[in-house]
Formats: C-alpha cells, sequence, structure tokens
C-alpha cells in the first residue's frame, strides 16, 4: 500500500555496468512519495545519471526493485513510460525540425491524439514563450529557447512524475527564473518532481527533499530544511561540502 | 497507425530539409547513369560505328599485299594510316607512342611472294593425291615471315581480339583466292573467271544476329538498356549512406533517449524509415527510367525501352528498394559512428555490385565469384531487371530471382532486430 503512494520506490537495487567488476550499487533503497519535489545530489561520478537512467528504464537492473506508481519498471514498461517525463540534460530533439513539429511527432509516440496534441502544443508554446518561433527550425535557437523546447516535449502527455537531469543548464537568469516557475506550477498540479543539478542554490529553491549520494551510497536523505538543521548548515552547498568532501572526484 | 503515419511526417521533414542529402541520393545517381552510359556508349561506338585508326607499313612491293590493304579495309571497323616506304619500323612504334594509332600492321617485304609460293605448295599437295601431279614432287615444309601486329598496351584484350580477328579474316580472305586461282588454273590449264572466284571466296553463309528475347521483340540491347537498371540498382543501395548514418544520429542524439522513454515501440520507427526510404527508392528508380526514357534520346544517347509488363517492373523495383533499405537499416544498427556507417556502407556496396555482376558482367566472371555473387542481393536485382528490360520477360520469368532477393531482405531484417534486441533497444 505504501509501494502504491510512492512515486518512486527502489528496494534492494544492486546495479553494475557489464564489464566492470565494482557495482555501481548495491542494496540501495530510496522511496519519493508522490507530489514531492526532490533532489538527487552528489559529486561527479556519485550514479546521479545512472539512478535516473534505472528509474527511467533506461538502463536494466539485475537484482531488487524500481517502481514506478506501484509498477515494476522491467515487468510494465509500456505502462510505466505513459507515467513519467523526462527531461535529459542533453538536448533531445529534432534540430531539423520546428517547436511545433517536434512537439506534433513526440506528442503522437507518447500516446496523444491528433486534437490532444494541438491543444498541447498551443498551450505549451505560449507558456514557455515560444509561440512566435513555433515554425522556425530549432537549429536556430538559442541555448535558453532550446531548453524550454526540451521541456515542453516532456510534459506534453501531462506525466505523473517528471525526472529533471539539469534541467536549467547553460540559461541565462531569465529563462532559469521561467523554468524553475513553471516546473513548481506542474507540481502544485500535481506533478511529482525529480531533479538532479549542480545548481545548487537553484536546487535550494525548487526541492523540498534530497536525498545525496555518494559512491553510489545513499548518505543523507531527508528534508531539505531537516538535514540543514541536523548539520548545522546555512545552505545546500555548505551541506553537500560537509558531507561529501572537498576533494575533486572526476 | 497514427504514430506510423507522425513517426513518417517526421522522417519526410528531416530529409527533405537535408538539401545535400538529397542531391546525393537523387542528382548524383542521375549524374552517375547519364556518364557511364555515356562512357559505355561511346565505346560500342568505337567498336561498331567509329573506325580504329591502325597504321599499315607495307614493305611489300607485290600485287597480293595491296589486296589484303583492300581487304583489310573492306572489313570496315579500320581506318588504315598508310606510311610511305622511307619510314622504319621505328617511326611506327614512336607514332604508336604518339597515340597517333593504337594498332600497327607491318607487311613483310616477300608478302606476295610467300602467299603465291604457299599457293603453290599447298595445289601441288592437294593434286598429289589425285595423281594429277607425280608424287615425286616433295615440298619442304614452310618457313613463313609473319605479319607483325603491334598494338598499345592500353588496348584491352577483348579490343585486341576483335582487331585479331578482322585481320585474320582480311588474311584468310587473300590466301584462300590465291590458292582457289591457283588450283583452278592447275586443272583446267586457264585463269578462273572472276565470278566463280568471287562465289568461292565470298559466298559465305549470311549470318542475322537476334537477341534472345521472351516477348518476341526484337530490339537490340544497348548501353541503356545494359546501363539504366545496373545504376538505378546501385543508386538504391547508395541510399545506405543517408539512412544508416539517419540511424546512427539518431541513436547518438538525445531525441533517442527520449524515444526509448515513450511507450512506443522502436519498430515504428524503423518501420519508418523503410517506408520512407522505400519511397526515395522508388523516386530514383522513376527519376532514372524516365531520363533514360526522355532525356537520353535529346542527349543523342540511345533510348530506354521500358519492359512490357509495368507491372513486374513496380514489383522488382519494390523488391530491390526494400533489400536496398533493409540493408541500409542492418549497417545503421551495427554501426557506432557515422564514419563507420559511411565507409562501411559505401565500400560494402562497391563490393556487392563487382561481385554481383554490376561492374563486371557476370558471364565474364570466373567460376568461384559466380558462386559467390549468389550472395549478392544486387546480382538478383540486376537478374530481375535484366529479365525485363533485356529479355521481354514477364513476372513470372523473374520470379526465381525475386525469391532470392526477399530471402535475403528477411534475413537482412532478422539481423537488425536482432541487433535492436542485443542493444536493448526494442
Amino acid at each position: 500500500m505504501e509501494q502504491m503512494n510512492a512515486a518512486v520506490s527502489i528496494e534492494d537495487l544492486s546495479f553494475g555496468y557489464k564489464g566492470q567488476p565494482r557495482k555501481n550499487f548495491t542494496h540501495l533503497n530510496l522511496q519519493i512519495k508522490k507530489g514531492d519535489r526532490f533532489g538527487i545530489f552528489g559529486p561527479n561520478g556519485a550514479g546521479k545519471t545512472t539512478l535516473i537512467n534505472l528509474m527511467t528504464g533506461l538502463l536494466n537492473y539485475e537484482t531488487g526493485s524500481v517502481r514506478l506508481s506501484g509498477y515494476e519498471i522491467k515487468n510494465h514498461k509500456k505502462n510505466v513510460n505513459r507515467l513519467f517525463g523526462f527531461v535529459p540534460q542533453d538536448f533531445s530533439f529534432y534540430h531539423e525540425l520546428s517547436p511545433a513539429e517536434n512537439l506534433g511527432f513526440f506528442g503522437a509516440w507518447a500516446g496523444l491524439t491528433k486534437q490532444q496534441i494541438q491543444h498541447k502544443i498551443t498551450e505549451l508554446l505560449e507558456i514557455l514563450g515560444l509561440q512566435e518561433v513555433r515554425n522556425k527550425p530549432v537549429h536556430k535557437f538559442s541555448g535558453g529557447m532550446k531548453r524550454r523546447v526540451n521541456l515542453a516535449i516532456s510534459v506534453m502527455h501531462e506525466p505523473e512524475i517528471l525526472f529533471l537531469d539539469e534541467p536549467t543548464v547553460g540559461v541565462d537568469v531569465q529563462t532559469r527564473h521561467a523554468i524553475i516557475n513553471y516546473l513548481k506550477q506542474l507540481n502544485d498540479k500535481g506533478t511529482t518532481l525529480i531533479y538532479t543539478s549542480h545548481q545548487l542554490h537553484e536546487a535550494e529553491d525548487l526541492c523540498e527533499n534530497i536525498a545525496l549520494i555518494d559512491e553510489g551510497r545513499i548518505i543523507a536523505n531527508n528534508s531539505l530544511s531537516s538535514l540543514l538543521n541536523e548539520h548545522r548548515q546555512g545552505g545546500l552547498e555548505g551541506l553537500f561540502l560537509t558531507l561529501t568532501g572537498k576533494e575533486y572526484r572526476d | 497507425m497514427f504514430k506510423l503515419r507522425a513517426t513518417i511526417l517526421k522522417d519526410i521533414r528531416i530529409l527533405t530539409r537535408d538539401k545535400v542529402g538529397l542531391i546525393l541520393m537523387l542528382a548524383m545517381p542521375v549524374l552517375l547513369a547519364i556518364v557511364i552510359t555515356s562512357v559505355q556508349n561511346s565505346t560500342f561506338e568505337l567498336v561498331n560505328d567509329n573506325k580504329v585508326p591502325l597504321l599499315l607499313y607495307n614493305k611489300d612491293k607485290g600485287p597480293i599485299s595491296e589486296e589484303l590493304i583492300k581487304a583489310l579495309d573492306k572489313i570496315g571497323i579500320f581506318e588504315l594510316k598508310k606510311l610511305s616506304g622511307t619510314q622504319t619500323e621505328k617511326d611506327v612504334i614512336s607514332r604508336m607512342h604518339a597515340k597517333d594509332a593504337l594498332v600497327a600492321i607491318i607487311i613483310p617485304a616477300n608478302y606476295s611472294e610467300e602467299v603465291l609460293g604457299k599457293a603453290k605448295r599447298i595445289t601441288q599437295d592437294a593434286l598429289k593425291n589425285i595423281d594429277v601431279i607425280a608424287d615425286t614432287v616433295i615440298n619442304p615444309p614452310m618457313k613463313e615471315i609473319p605479319l607483325l601486329l603491334y598494338y598499345h598496351p592500353v588496348l584491352q584484350q577483348s579490343f585486341r581480339n576483335s582487331i585479331d580477328g578482322g585481320l585474320r579474316s582480311a588474311l584468310q580472305l587473300v590466301q584462300s583466292r590465291y590458292i582457289v586461282k591457283r588450283l583452278y588454273s592447275s586443272i583446267n590449264e586457264h585463269d578462273i573467271p572472276d565470278s566463280l572466284e568471287n562465289q568461292i571466296t565470298s559466298n559465305q553463309t549470311p549470318v542475322t544476329e537476334i537477341p534472345v528475347s521472351r516477348d518476341g521483340s526484337r530490339n537490340i540491347p544497348n548501353a541503356t538498356q545494359h546501363n539504366i537498371p545496373a545504376w538505378t540498382i546501385f543508386a538504391m543501395f547508395f541510399i545506405v549512406i543517408s539512412l544508416g548514418s539517419s540511424i546512427v544520429r539518431e541513436k547518438l542524439s538525445g531525441s533517442f533517449i527520449r524515444l526509448r522513454t515513450l511507450p512506443t515501440s522502436f519498430m515504428v520507427a524503423l518501420a519508418s524509415k523503410q517506408i520512407t526510404y522505400l519511397l526515395v527508392t522508388l523516386l530514383q528508380a522513376a527519376l532514372i527510367f524516365s531520363i533514360g526514357v526522355w532525356l537520353f534520346p535529346k542527349m543523342g544517347l540511345p533510348s530506354l525501352n521500358l519492359p512490357g509488363d509495368k507491372v513486374g517492373l513496380l514489383l522488382v523495383t519494390l523488391a530491390c528498394g526494400w533489400c536496398a533499405t533493409s540493408f541500409a537499416i542492418c549497417i545503421g544498427v551495427f554501426a557506432q559512428t557515422q564514419e563507420q556507417a559511411n565507409g562501411f556502407g559505401a565500400v560494402s556496396i562497391v563490393i556487392l555490385a563487382a561481385i554481383g555482376g554490376l561492374l563486371v558482367p557476370a558471364f565474364a566472371m570466373p567460376a568461384s565469384f559466380r558462386l559467390i555473387m549468389q550472395f549478392s542481393p544486387l546480382h538478383w536485382c540486376l537478374e530481375a531487371y535484366y529479365g525485363l528490360f533485356l529479355e521481354g520477360g514477364k513476372l513470372k520469368d523473374i520470379l526465381m530471382n525475386i525469391i532470392p532477393l526477399l530471402i535475403i531482405t528477411v534475413i537482412l531484417q532478422l539481423i537488425a532486430i536482432y541487433g535492436l534486441k542485443r542493444k536493448n533497444l526494442i
């Protein structure tokens, strides 16, 4: 029952890349509740992207369990894929196409009808300030505009859970502000946000609960305010350095 | 169906916005067909219509060498360039180095005498057997001084063979005439009448050339009829550059990661690419055939005669196009980089074209290659097209070419699916 209330439920997960002797995760457990704004942080190489790839089914796990809204990923891939949206760090669209054409195509792949697609294209391009350039090829866009297209495609099908891997990297303050505000609006409507970034000030603004990962282990997992109090830190950056140290990791 | 339609639309949009890719797929094959057909047509004309420059250095002063020269001229394939008596064999060779002519014949000084002597000896040997001449006459073995045939090393063997054949036929004609003359005068004790001599020496059984055809047509195949089907197949398979790279680009780009997180099978993307590029191959074929039919005659090249069985032509084109797209998808699935897809794709097509009989005719290949060629899909495509274009066949006549082609296509599809499964992409 608890699993049904969790947006993500990871139990006893072990995973290692083929050909590598060391496992990235062993017996990992993590629960993210529905409607949460959850941040996953850690130094480079800590396993954040690997964990997101496991939660989105891009990587297959060997032992343990990963459930999204109660569905075991490896057994219900098609159902699970309807539940979440993914904003990868890289631009994940066709640069030759316009925003409207990209949204039209990915909307069809997300299982939307023609009418739903048309409605969502108009709505999202308006919200994200792309209406005027809706028919221009994306390769002519600035980095900020491309980030907004990347986000728009991911929320076309109104997912229950939205995974965000560095969604604002390389954008100006205005675009970052617009994206974070839009993400908060989505969360207010019930979308669970699972976010990872090195922009710790932005993370403080967005995340309610966080997990810190280091060397494949969760070294802290609680509400941000509790962790700051517990470790007597004024901000996420101080907490991060206290728990993970100051040495280079990559 | 809506997902597939949306994916095809996406693929067509991306394809049509890549102007260089389009030029590669449509304009380059057309250019290739025009250039190769023009070149081969010139070669055909060189052999059939144009005359081969031939240097002739006649050291003989007798009448028979002049008859030989007339016989050579009468063959019609040589443009005779006679050298004056003051020149030497060295002059002949230096003129050939200057490519004044690619072939030269030097008639030895005593050629007429040799021919007359040979006629006499053969006559004596022949009449000995019927007791016209006493068999006490013993003819010593003949020591002939040969005609010298110089040729430039750039001349290919097949070309030299046809020149050699022409020369031998002229020699045979002249020598036979003198043997007949000598025989007749020895038996009848007067010269042979010209009309009888002509009847004996020039009255060959006529030869009519008929191209074998299934529909009874008598169209003589030309460079266009050979080249257009071959280069259409080549163009179709060369979409490996565009399609193979497109798949690799999609695999390496972020869009592929997103596709994998959406509730649609990657098989839809694969089906879309096949349909889109199958349309491209049909367009390529239609374009190249149209150029063969309408543009080639205006350029002075032979016109392409389309086969009577248009349904058969469409089905063969579809089968060839499907096989070409399957091959390209296979390359795209297994290649790790665009460079791998382009490099391996292009080289493999040239190799498959070579062993498939597109570059060298299948009948001219060594026996070992005839077995290997069965594995080249381009071979079966070519055989099917030639069955329609050259032999005037119908669909039922070329089924045995289409079946292996379809088997290869299905194998390529299965290999691609295996590759996608192994890479956890479907």
